[in-house]
Order: structure tokens, then C-alpha cells, then sequence
């Protein structure tokens, strides 16, 4: 006897049966009644949700950034040149020997 | 007159919970035939079909109608059962000792002449049985879509998520599982 055989004739069987689509009596409404357990669908709600979630998470970026700005440490005072200042006299450096040359 | 799917969809989507009802009476014979092919008991099979049509209510609103409700539901119903099946993977039946004598009977005049062991036999659908309640989920999943409805593998694929490719692997791997459990059964029997 071959195992594939069986498998064909088994398969074939089960092709057989009759569908099984019989429902218990109201059974539509032990579904109804499940439903009406469940909080009533609201697509706001799909968003709300979310939403909340990313506005809470701005709001503690912000105040990490805020206390970051509060705590963080004093630029050191034999610097007293900040960025923006030296920036400007690196990008005026040329223009102004060109000015000096022509004094 | 009576309202159509599209306006009882639109119409629960919109907080009317009643007019999921008619829905659920026009579609749960074609639910409880798919959840009777993959759970025995019929406590199991209301349980799936009460899951089915709850997750169908909640999800509703993702319903775009680009596909006919029917096939959304049904692809929704597939997933279901084989979740239920992996779920209840652990209790899957591990032994053959307990085949029944129609069973044995059929098996006996199969042995003897395979062509005359009629399919439609009882107890040929309840061995049948008893060998997809031994497969792994995805097996009989497989199995029951490719080979017992006689589903295209495009549409399985559809249905399960699964890449073609990845359906006909699953098929393959199926039916070789299928087959060792029935060389399994054969072997305890008649040798």
C-alpha cells in the first residue's frame, strides 16, 4: 500500500463532504449582545490615541531641552568670543585686508 | 426596501451597531462551514466565529470596499482560524491508538483493494479528519486551501499573507508531512 494513495483517496474524501454552514438558533444575536458590550466605534478615537501619545512626547522634549538650556554649563570666560562672532570676523577677514590695502 | 451592504457598512461605521446584525445573519453560514473545517468541537467553532465577527465589527472601519465585503470578511475569517490553530498547537492529537472501528474497517478494505475503499465513507472523513488535527498549522492550512477547496495558490496567498513562493513551499512541506503521517499510521498497522 503507498502512503500517497491513501493521501489521494483521504483528499478526495474530504472533498466529498457537504458543506457544514449550519448556525445555532440566534446565534446573531449572542453576537449582537457581545457588540453591544464594546465601546461604539469611533474613527476619533483610532486617532486620539496616537495623537495624545505624540503630543506627550513633544511636551517632555521640550521641558529635557528647557532644563538642558537651564543647567547646562557657562561657556568658559577666557573665551568671551562666541560662535556667531567669530564666524562673522572669519568670513570678513578678506574683505577687510582688501579695505586696509586700499587705506 | 432594504438596505444595501455598502449603506449597512456605511451606516454602522457611522455608530449604528444594529445594522451589523443583518450582516452577521447574511455571512455566518459561510463563517461556521470554514471554522468547522479547522476546530471539531463546536464550542471551539462558535467561539471562532463570535471572534470573527467581533474583530469584523472592529475593524470596519478599515474597510475600504475596493474588494467585495464578502472576501474581506473570509480573509479575516481564514486568519482567524489559523490563529485559533496555532494557538492550540500544543494540543494537537500525537497518537493513532485510539482509531475507531470504522476506521480500522476502512483502512482494512483500503489495504485490500484500494479501489473499492469508497470516499464517501464516513469513516474515511473522520480519519481525515484525525490526520489534519495531527498537522502543524501552516500545514493544514495549506493542506485544506490548496488541496480539500481546491484554491488557486494566488488566492491562498491572498488570503494568508504568504508569498507565492513561500504557498508552494508550505504545500510541498505539507503533503510530505501528510504523507509521513499516514506511512506512520500504516506502518504501526500493517507491519
Amino acid at each position: 500500500m503507498k502512503a500517497s494513495d491513501l493521501q489521494s483517496k483521504l483528499i478526495e474524501a474530504a472533498r466529498k463532504e457537504p458543506l457544514q454552514d449550519h448556525v445555532p438558533y440566534a446565534f446573531e444575536k449572542r453576537i449582537m449582545a457581545r457588540l453591544a458590550g464594546l465601546p461604539p466605534l469611533n474613527s476619533w478615537a483610532l486617532w486620539g490615541r496616537p495623537l495624545w501619545r505624540a503630543a506627550l512626547s513633544c511636551v517632555a522634549i521640550t521641558l529635557l531641552c528647557g532644563l538642558w538650556s537651564v543647567m547646562a554649563p557657562a561657556p568658559k570666560s577666557d573665551n568671551p568670543d562666541n560662535f556667531a562672532q567669530a564666524f562673522e570676523r572669519a568670513v570678513y577677514a578678506s574683505s577687510d585686508q582688501h579695505l586696509e590695502d586700499i587705506w | 426596501m432594504e438596505p444595501t451592504e455598502a449603506e449597512l457598512i456605511a451606516a454602522v461605521i457611522r455608530g449604528d451597531t444594529a445594522s451589523f446584525e443583518p450582516l452577521i445573519k447574511k455571512y455566518q453560514p459561510r463563517v461556521f462551514a470554514t471554522a468547522r473545517r479547522y476546530a471539531r468541537r463546536e464550542s471551539e467553532v462558535e467561539d471562532i466565529v463570535q471572534e470573527v465577527f467581533i474583530k469584523a465589527f472592529q475593524k470596519l472601519g478599515g474597510f475600504r470596499g475596493e474588494a467585495p465585503f464578502e472576501h474581506w470578511l473570509m480573509r479575516l475569517a481564514m486568519r482567524t482560524c489559523y490563529d485559533f490553530l496555532r494557538a492550540h498547537q500544543r494540543n494537537r492529537e500525537t497518537s493513532f491508538t485510539e482509531l475507531s472501528q470504522p476506521e480500522t474497517d476502512w483502512l482494512d478494505q483500503f489495504v485490500v483493494e484500494p479501489d473499492a475503499a469508497d470516499e464517501h465513507a464516513e469513516a474515511a472523513r473522520q480519519l481525515i479528519g484525525r490526520i489534519l488535527a495531527r498537522l502543524s498549522p501552516s500545514a493544514r492550512l495549506v493542506i485544506t486551501l490548496l488541496e480539500i477547496e481546491e484554491r488557486p495558490v494566488k488566492e491562498i496567498a491572498q488570503i494568508t499573507g504568504w508569498s507565492v513562493p513561500l504557498v508552494k513551499v508550505r504545500a510541498f512541506r505539507a503533503r510530505a508531512e501528510m504523507r509521513k503521517i499516514l506511512a506512520k499510521i500504516t506502518r504501526t498497522k500493517y507491519m
